[in-house]
Parts: structure tokens; C-alpha cells; sequence
């Protein structure tokens, strides 16, 4: 039963950050995702001090603000200093990383937050921590939950937001003339990727984050054309990296978020060979076969 | 609902552009008649582009103010369409022509709706229109330049608005693209709707526009092409280097050199 309650928990953070990395993706904003996966430290610690719990919903909430505040910076930094977009992201997500580690180390006595969990995740413990119903039954894992939560939002707000979403994707100019607000849907998907990236901290650890973020999204992105069928198989690779990679870590008796976040690169690596449209393998094929 | 006639498709008022202090365009007043097919021309770096877009609410004003049919341009969103430069996408982006073309609709169609079949007719008219209804489900990265220009044309198209916005639109397009537009146009013009093209190309433009607005930065001149497109108004947007530019003209004709590369 843990084994199923791991990777179930792997596969609900997986399909979370798969489905917001693919139009992160075809923004070119890969690195934003990464730098709002780290730039929300602060806001975590901040939120456990001022709330002085680890109650998810202050949390979510924390972080969400300060990953807002993580675009809203880099967006200041590019337009008002003319700052280069990644000058721009290189030092405000390391800025930001930087205060949360420095409160974490000042109130290491009273937070009951620590770095290497916050920073790697350990999901071998999700299913220790557990729901007890008031009858006293055992009602599973909180993080299950928690994710099973997060992806429902997230994909009630991609369902509903579709048009949107994707036009400012696509074409952000035509968007604007034609009265859809780019910056309303930007900082939408990012409050989306913030409140994911902290709800799956405890998990896979905001650093392994940013690999299910961004290499799922790349994986479909080789496989298809097809934007729904991009957000679909996104998932499925982010499923198949949880479920192979908890295997992988069994067998080696290593790091469950590690090999997690690795075979999500393997995954993308098998894409990029085999991959029916942008193979290597079949290109090579073709060229052959001419 | 059509507006009345008479009144004015455009009115630009003591129109002021500035990027970092810098005056991209400079107190432009004009006024653009309904029905018309508009070509912007001025050398590079004399505001084209930014007009349309001031125009569009896509840039802040330093001063000035845009009227659409005497009304404020938000009031009006839905009557204008715009197409922007074809570089300014990625063609790689995985979507079909007719995810494109249905763009087209979403302002109709407002916030958690779908499109409907309604929507998809609409769309593939607009295709038909610019002769691409047998690339409905082609990818658009398979698409030739010409083919994505009219892709664009089309999603304008499935608007259905009254002023249209063009940004360089037979730039780089092949020769049947080209006519396929400016039929387009002309077609569009004849039942009311106003075009306002940023156009590059001088030996077209008593060709293709009935109305010409001149720009360097300054408004040189706006009118109807035949009083407007002067050897004098030419001199004063191109300063120096128009004598230069006529003299390449001149050559062409003469030696009857193909006018741009044609791709087909």
C-alpha cells in the first residue's frame, strides 16, 4: 500500500507541473518555472512564521504572493533597469532562494522546516503522514490530498481558461488587440505555478520540482503537434517517470525524488532518438531510406 | 451592426509616441475615411508599426488620443482585427490552420465558451476566402511564408470586424499571395470595411491604396493617393535618400529587373 500511495503522490505532483511546463514551454519560459520553484523559500518560511504551522493553506498561500512577486521582480528588472530577461531571473530567483535559506538557518530552532527536506523532499514519508478521520479511521495520506487538490484546480483553470491560455501562448500581440488581458492570464499561470511548485515541495523538494516541470512538457513536445495532445502526453510521461523511477530507487535503495527526476530525463532522452516526428532515430532513417 | 457612413473609420489626435524620451512618433493628427484600403509607407524606423499598434492600445501614448467611428477605442474592440507581423509567432507552436483561424472567434465568443460548429463554418469560409480550405488540419509549421501570411489574413477575416490593422503583409509572401491579398482588400473595401496596411514597397502603392499616410516620425502627409503620393511628399519622407531610391526605380524599370524575390 505505501508503494501505491508514493507513486500516486509522484504521479498527481508529476501531471500538476506537466501540464503548466507545457505552456511554459512554448513561452520560453522554462527558466521562470525554475526560478519561481526556488524564489518561493522565503515565502514558505515566511508563511510558517507568521502562521506558525505547517498548515498547507497558509503555505499555499504564502508562496503563491512571493511567486508573483518573483515574475512581478523579473518583469521590473527587465523593463525598468533593462536588464536581459536571464540577468534578470539569475538574480532574482538566487536573491530570493538566498533570504530563504538565511531564514531558515536564523529560525532553525523554532521552524520546524529543514533545508534538506525543503530543498530534496521526502516522499518515502508521504504515507506516514496520514488524515485520521474523527471516528479514528485511517483515511490516507494528507499529501494525496493536498496534490490531488492542486491538480484539480489546476486543471479546472486550464479547462475553463483554454482560449485564453493558449492565445497568449501563441500570439500575445493579437491577444492584447483584440481586448484579452496577456498580463491578467500571466500572472494567473503564474500563481498557478507557484501554488504547484510549493504544494509539491514536501514531496519531490523545490529543487527535483523543476525537472517535472520542464521535462515532461519537452518530452511531449517532441511527440506531437497537437496542443491537447501535448498536454496529455505530458502527463503520461510525468506518470511513467513516477512509476519507473519509484522502481528504480527501490532497486538501487536510493533517493525516490532523484530517480524520480531522472528517468523524467531518460524519458525525454528515449523522446528525442525515438521520437516518430523529430526523432533522431527516424531522421536518420529517412535519410537513409532517400 | 454597420456604423453610419459618414462617420469617420479613424481619428488620430495630437498623437505622441516616446520610448525612453526618444519620439517614435510625433504629433500625429489624421482623420481616415470609411471603406478605404490605407497603406502607411515611410523609411525604416519612421513609427509604421507603432502607429498601428498606438492606434491599437498595444503601446502607451505620451499624448494624444484615437478615435474608432467617434467612439473610444475600448468601446469599439470588437470591430477591429489586426494582423500582426508574420515573424512576430513561432510557426513551431503545435497548432493546426483552423486552431488559428478559430482565434479569430474568441473575441466573440467571450470568456469558458467553446467554439462551436457555427464558429468552424465561419472559419473555414475565411479560408476559402484566402484559398487555403484544403490546409484546415495542416500543421503550421509545415506552412510555407505565404501560406502563413494568408493563415493570418484569415484569422482576421473570422473576426469579422470593420477596421482592419495590417503589419507588412506582402512582406516576403510569394506573387500568388500577393494578388490573393490585394483582391482581398479590394473586396473588403467594396462592402465598407476599412483596411490600414504598414506597407513598404513604393512602386505598389498607387496600385494597391486609395489612401496613403506618409511618416517619418513626423506625419508627412495623409490623403488620397493620387493628391498625396507626390515626388514632393516622397522627398520630405525619405529625405536624402529617396533620390537614391528613385534612381534604383528608374533602373528597374529600365533594365526590368524583378521587383522582389518571388518564392512559389
Amino acid at each position: 500500500m505505501n508503494d501505491f500511495y508514493i507513486i500516486l503522490t509522484a504521479s498527481l505532483v508529476a501531471s500538476s507541473c506537466a501540464l503548466l511546463g507545457c505552456f511554459l514551454i512554448l513561452r520560453r519560459m522554462a527558466m521562470v518555472g525554475d526560478a519561481i520553484s526556488h524564489a518561493v523559500l522565503p515565502g514558505i518560511v515566511l508563511a510558517f512564521l507568521f502562521s506558525g504551522s505547517r498548515d498547507s493553506v497558509t503555505m499555499l498561500i504564502g508562496a503563491g504572493l512571493i511567486g508573483v512577486f518573483t515574475t512581478f521582480l523579473i518583469e521590473f528588472f527587465h523593463k525598468k533597469a533593462r536588464l536581459q530577461t536571464d540577468a534578470a531571473i539569475g538574480v532574482t530567483f538566487t536573491w530570493l532562494f538566498a533570504v530563504g535559506v538565511v531564514l531558515i538557518s536564523i529560525f532553525a530552532g523554532k521552524v520546524d522546516l529543514d533545508q534538506d527536506c525543503v530543498l530534496y523532499g521526502e516522499i518515502a514519508y508521504v504515507p506516514l503522514d496520514v488524515i485520521i478521520s474523527p471516528a479514528g479511521a485511517n483515511l490516507g495520506p494528507k499529501a494525496i490530498y493536498v496534490m490531488g487538490f492542486v491538480l484539480t484546480v489546476i486543471i479546472i483553470f486550464i479547462v475553463t481558461g483554454y482560449k485564453e491560455l493558449f492565445l497568449t501562448t501563441f500570439d500575445p500581440a493579437y491577444a492584447s488587440a483584440i481586448g484579452i488581458s496577456t498580463s491578467l492570464w500571466h500572472y494567473l499561470l503564474m500563481s498557478a505555478v507557484s501554488v504547484t511548485t510549493v504544494s509539491s515541495f514536501e514531496s519531490v523538494g523545490a529543487i527535483l520540482v523543476v525537472a517535472l516541470l520542464i521535462a515532461p512538457a519537452a518530452t511531449a513536445y517532441l511527440l506531437t503537434d497537437n496542443f491537447k495532445w501535448m498536454l496529455a502526453l505530458a502527463c503520461t510521461a510525468g506518470v511513467l517517470a513516477s512509476l519507473t523511477g519509484y522502481y528504480f530507487a527501490v532497486w538501487l535503495d536510493g533517493s525516490i525524488a532523484g530517480a524520480i527526476a531522472a528517468m523524467s530525463g531518460i524519458i525525454f532522452g528515449l523522446a528525442m532518438v525515438f521520437s516518430p516526428t523529430h526523432g533522431l532515430f527516424f531522421k536518420k532513417l529517412r535519410q537513409v531510406a532517400h | 451592426m454597420a456604423p453610419e457612413t459618414n462617420v469617420p473609420a479613424l481619428e488620430v489626435h495630437d498623437l505622441t509616441v516616446a520610448f525612453d524620451r526618444k519620439p517614435v512618433l510625433w504629433n500625429i493628427d489624421l482623420v481616415i475615411p470609411q471603406g478605404k484600403i490605407v497603406g502607411i509607407v515611410g523609411p525604416n524606423g519612421a513609427g509604421k508599426s507603432t502607429l498601428i499598434k498606438s492606434i491599437m492600445g498595444l503601446l502607451p501614448l505620451s499624448s494624444g488620443y484615437t478615435k474608432l467611428f467617434d467612439q473610444s477605442l475600448n468601446d469599439v474592440r470588437n470591430k477591429i482585427s489586426y494582423v500582426p507581423q508574420r515573424e512576430s509567432v513561432d510557426w513551431d507552436f503545435p497548432a493546426s490552420v483552423m486552431d488559428v483561424v478559430l482565434m479569430g472567434r474568441y473575441s466573440r465568443l467571450g470568456l469558458f465558451k467553446r467554439p462551436r460548429k457555427a464558429d468552424r463554418d465561419v472559419a473555414l469560409d475565411c479560408l476559402r476566402k484566402v484559398g487555403m480550405e484544403a490546409f484546415a488540419n495542416r500543421q503550421i509549421s509545415q506552412l510555407s511564408g505565404g501560406q502563413q501570411q494568408r493563415t493570418f489574413l484569415a484569422r482576421a477575416l473570422a473576426q469579422q470586424a470593420d477596421v482592419y490593422f495590417m503589419d507588412e503583409p506582402f512582406a516576403g509572401v510569394d506573387a500568388a499571395t500577393e494578388k490573393t491579398i490585394i483582391t482581398l482588400l479590394r473586396t473588403m473595401a467594396q462592402s465598407g470595411k476599412t483596411v490600414i496596411v504598414v506597407h513598404h514597397d513604393l512602386q505598389s502603392v498607387t496600385n494597391y491604396f486609395d489612401w496613403v499616410i506618409m511618416l517619418n516620425t513626423r506625419l508627412i502627409a495623409s490623403g488620397p493617393t493620387a493628391e498625396t503620393f507626390t515626388q514632393e511628399n516622397l522627398q520630405e519622407t525619405y529625405g536624402g535618400k529617396l533620390t537614391l531610391l528613385a534612381d534604383v526605380g528608374d533602373l528597374i524599370r529600365r533594365e526590368n529587373f524583378p521587383q522582389r524575390e518571388k518564392r512559389i
